[in-house]
Order: C-alpha cells, then sequence, then structure tokens
C-alpha cells in the first residue's frame, strides 16, 4: 500500500493528517512494524539545529536618490564586508565574514566574537543596521558615498540564501596532538582531551531520507523559523559514502542548498555564533517533512541513534593534512550517553548541535502541518542519490609558473 | 592564618610599581592570582587568593589602601544569558566542576550554579557566547 503527496495533502486540508516527529516514530515502527506504521502515519517530522558556514544572506537596498552602483564597490554592514560583485543595490552577505579590524587569529586564539552571522541575527530581529558603502560613480549612478541605518523592513528583498547546510551525517572530532587546537568542531585539548559531535542524529533530516527518496529541489521546509526551500543539492554533496544496511551513511555524506524569505523568520533560529581560534558563523535551524508514502519510508524514518555511525576523525594531524583513515566509527546513542572509548581511553562527548533545539524545531513543524498552515511539496526534481557518481574530491593544484 | 580571596582595583599611577613583592617580602603571604587584568595608563583589576599569618594579613590590606589601592570582597559569578544559550552542549564536556550537565529528559543544558568553581573555561568555548562572568 502506497499514497501520494496529493493524498497527504487532502489529508491535512481536512485536519486528518496523522504527524509525528522523527523521534516519536521511532516507538512507532518499533512496536507496530513498517507496514502498519506506513498505514498509519502520514507525516515524519525532522529537525537539526547547528552551526552552518556556508549560510548567508543577500539583499536589494533599494535605490537611492541620487542613485549609487554599489557594485563594483564596497559595502559594510556593521563594519562586516558585504560582497557587491553585483547589480548596483544587490549585497551578498556571509556568516563567516569579520571587520577588517578585527585581529581573527592574530592573537591566537582569536575570539571572533562579531561576524556575517551575528549581522543576520539582529537584522532579523529588527535591529537597525549600520550601512556604509562606496561606488566609484557613473553617468547615470553618480553617487559615490552611502551612510546610513538600514532595517530589514526597509529593503525590497532579503532572503537567505545557504549553499550548504543540514550535513548528512558529520565526523566526531578528537585531537591525538599533544597542544589543545581550536577547529570548527570546537576546542580541542590534547591526548583525546575530548570528542566533539555535531548532529542531530535520529532526529535530523537527511537521516531519515538516507536516500534522498523524498527530499529533492523544491521541497517545502521549516527554516530559520519561517518557511525555505530545498534549492539545489548542497556544496560537497557526497552520496556515494559507504551505507549501513539501513541506508544511514557512516561519514559526511548528503547536503542541501536552502533558500527562503528572511523577512519571515526568526533570531532565536538564526543566531550568530562564535568558534575560539576559529571563526565566526550562524547556528541555522532547519526542519523537514518526510511524507511516509510506503513502507520503506516507514523503515527509514524510524532509524534511531543506536543505528547511526559517525567516523571519530583526528584533528591534531590528520584532518587538516587530509590523511586517511579513521579511529574506528560510535554510535549516535554511545555519543549521547556522555562517553566513548577511542584507542582505549575513555573520553568525554561535547555536542555542537542542540538536540532539543532540534526536537522544537520538529514539534513546530508537526504542529504547522497539523493546523494546516503548512503542506507538504513534490519535488521538481531528485538531488543526485547514491549511484549518481557524484562525489566531493580535492583540487587538483596546478602550479602556475612565473614566466 | 587566613586565607581570603579579594578584588584589588589599582589606579594607574600604580600599575607599573612592584606591589605584589612587597606584599610576599615585607608580610611573607603567599599569592594566588586569580585574573589580572592589567594595562598602560589605565586601573588595573586583579582578583587574588592572599594567604598567610593574620596581623600581617591586616597589616598588607592597610599597606594597599595606604598607597590607593581599592580592596573589595570577592563575589564571582558566572550567568548564563538564557535567551541565548541553545542548549548545544558544547560548554559541558569542557566545565570540569560537572556544574553544566545534560538533562536525561528535556536534553536541555542545566546549570548547576551551585557547582560553579568560576573557571570561566566554558565562556570562550560557548558559541553564542551565553555564558558571561560577573564580579
Amino acid at each position: 500500500m502506497s499514497k501520494t503527496i496529493q493524498e497527504i495533502n487532502e489529508k491535512i486540508k481536512k485536519g486528518h493528517a496523522v504527524v509525528v516527529t522523527a523521534e516519536e516514530m521511532i516507538d512507532i515502527v518499533e512496536q507496530k512494524g513498517a507496514a502498519k506504521a506506513a498505514q498509519e502515519v502520514d507525516v515524519v517530522t525532522t529537525g537539526t539545529f547547528g552551526p552552518m558556514c556556508s549560510s548567508g544572506i543577500y539583499l536589494n537596498l533599494g535605490h537611492t536618490k541620487p542613485r549609487i552602483k554599489i557594485g563594483g564597490g564596497t559595502c559594510y554592514l556593521n563594519d562586516v564586508p558585504a560582497y557587491c560583485g553585483f547589480a548596483a543595490v544587490d549585497v551578498y552577505l556571509g556568516c563567516t565574514q569579520t571587520p577588517d579590524y578585527d585581529p581573527r587569529n592574530t592573537n591566537h586564539p582569536g575570539d571572533f566574537k562579531y561576524g556575517g552571522g551575528h549581522v543576520i541575527e539582529e537584522l532579523v530581529a529588527g535591529k537597525d543596521i549600520k550601512l556604509v558603502a562606496t561606488a566609484y560613480g557613473t553617468d547615470c549612478y553618480p553617487r559615490k558615498k552611502l551612510e546610513t541605518w538600514l532595517n530589514i523592513k526597509d529593503v525590497n528583498e532579503a532572503v537567505l540564501f545557504n549553499p550548504r547546510n543540514a550535513y548528512q551525517n558529520y565526523n566526531v572530532a578528537v585531537n591525538l596532538s599533544e597542544k589543545i587546537i581550536y577547529t570548527y568542531m570546537g576546542t580541542l585539548r590534547a591526548n583525546l582531551g575530548n570528542a566533539n559531535y555535531c548532529s542531530a542524529g535520529q532526529l535530523s533530516p537527511l537521516l531519515n531520507d538516507p536516500l534522498y527518496k523524498t527530499i529533492g529541489i523544491g521541497t517545502k521546509i521549516f527554516l530559520g523559523g519561517g518557511i525555505g526551500y530545498v534549492a539545489w543539492n548542497g556544496t560537497q554533496h557526497n552520496p556515494g559514502i559507504k551505507r549501513k544496511e539501513n541506508g544511514t551513511p557512516i561519514a559526511p555524506a548528503g547536503t542541501l542548498a536552502l533558500i527562503g524569505d528572511l523577512k519571515q523568520m526568526k533570531p532565536q533560529w538564526l543566531v550568530g555564533s562564535s568558534f575560539q581560534g576559529y571563526g565566526a558563523t550562524l547556528t541555522v535551524g532547519v526542519g523537514i517533512p518526510i511524507p511516509i508514502l510506503n513502507e520503506e519510508m516507514a523503515r527509514y524514518t524510524g532509524v534511531k541513534d543506536s543505528e547511526i555511525f559517525a567516523p571519530i576523525v583526528d584533528y591534531g594531524t590528520n584532518y587538516p593534512n587530509v590523511i586517511p583513515g579513521n579511529l574506528g566509527e560510535v554510535s549516535y546513542a554511545q555519543l549521547r550517553s556522555g562517553k566513548i572509548t577511542v584507542q582505549g581511553k575513555e573520553v568525554h562527548t561535547g555536542s555542537l548541535s542542540s538536540y532539543s533545539k532540534a526536537r522544537e524545531i520538529a514539534e513546530t513543524l508537526k504542529d504547522w502541518i497539523k493546523k494546516n498552515e503548512f503542506q507538504l511539496t513534490q519535488p521538481v526534481t531528485n538531488i543526485p542519490g547514491p549511484d549518481s557518481g557524484t562525489t566531493f574530491k580535492l583540487l587538483k593544484e596546478r602550479p602556475i609558473s612565473e614566466n | 592564618m587566613i586565607s581570603k580571596k579579594s578584588v584589588f582595583k589599582f589606579p594607574h599611577t600604580l600599575v607599573d610599581k612592584p606591589v605584589m613583592s612587597h606584599l610576599v617580602k615585607e608580610y611573607g603571604l603567599d599569592i594566588n592570582i586569580l585574573k589580572a587584568s592589567i594595562t598602560p595608563n589605565e586601573e588595573g583589576l586583579m582578583v587574588l587568593g592572599l594567604t598567610g599569618k593574620k596581623e600581617e594579613y591586616a597589616k598588607a590590606i592597610k599597606y594597599l589602601q595606604g598607597i590607593g589601592v581599592k580592596v573589595e570582597p570577592f563575589k564571582h559569578d558566572i550567568v548564563r544569558d538564557e535567551k541565548r544559550c541553545t542548549h548545544c552542549g558544547a560548554c559541558v564536556v569542557i566545565c570540569p566542576a560537572d556544574s553544566l550537565v545534560v538533562d536525561e529528559q528535556t536534553k536541555k543544558i542545566n546549570f548547576v550554579e551551585s557547582k560553579c568553581i568560576a573557571c570561566e573555561l566554558c565562556l570562550p568555548v560557548c558559541p553564542p557566547r551565553a555564558m558571561r562572568a560577573h564580579y
């Protein structure tokens, strides 16, 4: 027996749809089996809330009088440089950008207490942002300097457009070296001092649809507290990674590029974040509904932390030098227990992704669907799957000769 | 014997004077520097744990006050900005006092203030910078 997305949407409209979170689905599948679960459940909601560095916004500021061509010029939002290589008043701000005066890692480890991610959070919160722009001036755009306060309600478009979010699984980071290191996986103390991980595991979107059967281009989602869409596969999308029998990859694999109207998002789901010694970023809330079209989807969404495995990777030497291999694999159930064993040593674990917030996102999305405030979409097309041949390559460097 | 933690505020005129060594030499005190931030032309701030004979300790405090150092009781609190905390758990693995722990039911991070030793290790590892030190 199978269902279509249209049939599920009809049920949502009538208020009859059965919607559960990916956490609740575990027990349902365990108790009733996947076939029965597929008959009973229409939608499973997922969620994740973690730092996602490939995130940013584009704005159309609105034209000034007289006109200015910021395109090709410079633009700062609260002192953080935005990219201006577009038309006159379109700018893009990435979440890892820092002010020019930030000492960064000159005094290692740097603080990175303010960057693009923090500007995005403040903009979404409705705070005024200081805009300073310069231009070279043209006959049609004569103005050369602009300094003004900017509010999200006054710009024409404010769009969150993230080239890579919602990683399907991730490394567990440890440090085998003899000195403390400061990474995007947090502070890692020397000699296996701690192990940090970053995934919502059993609640994570792509771990509940491991082969991308329902999540594709055009899928409507929860993004930053508002509505967004899957725009494309994310950068570094790597679907060919080895998988367990349940379809979940044993290392970082699929990714998604996400887009949505920033004006309807909320600052609590787009949080400016700092990683000491590494940089500024944005913690993003993402939730994706999974239609339970058949028994197979019920089985996938019934996946639990004890059945999802992540590789333990040394960030002291191996990761920075791209030395292949890992120190073994652990399940998310082991990671959430607070300690794991690496090379015979007991190591405490720390999470960078908020499980309680992932749960809150899945609950919020469930609520929206139950109230018929959110309906499911049929993807326009799929993102590349495990057999697509899509891979993630290193840069092949070719020296540029002096003459 | 007495052992006491206090906050010492130095006027900028004293910043380049060897005050600490005086406490050791003249009054035989043991000094444990818990925090120090001293910059030229500005007021300096130190949190010190001083240990020594009761009468010598009293003389030392009198000496410090005499040269213009303000001595205040040490009240050090780590506070969590509940609005900023995302309950990720980055602090849990760093906290040496089991003051930051995962609640098994809610999966939120509980801050048990009574166990906090004010080491400040959680401050820089918190991605949204929700942990703050108050003096």
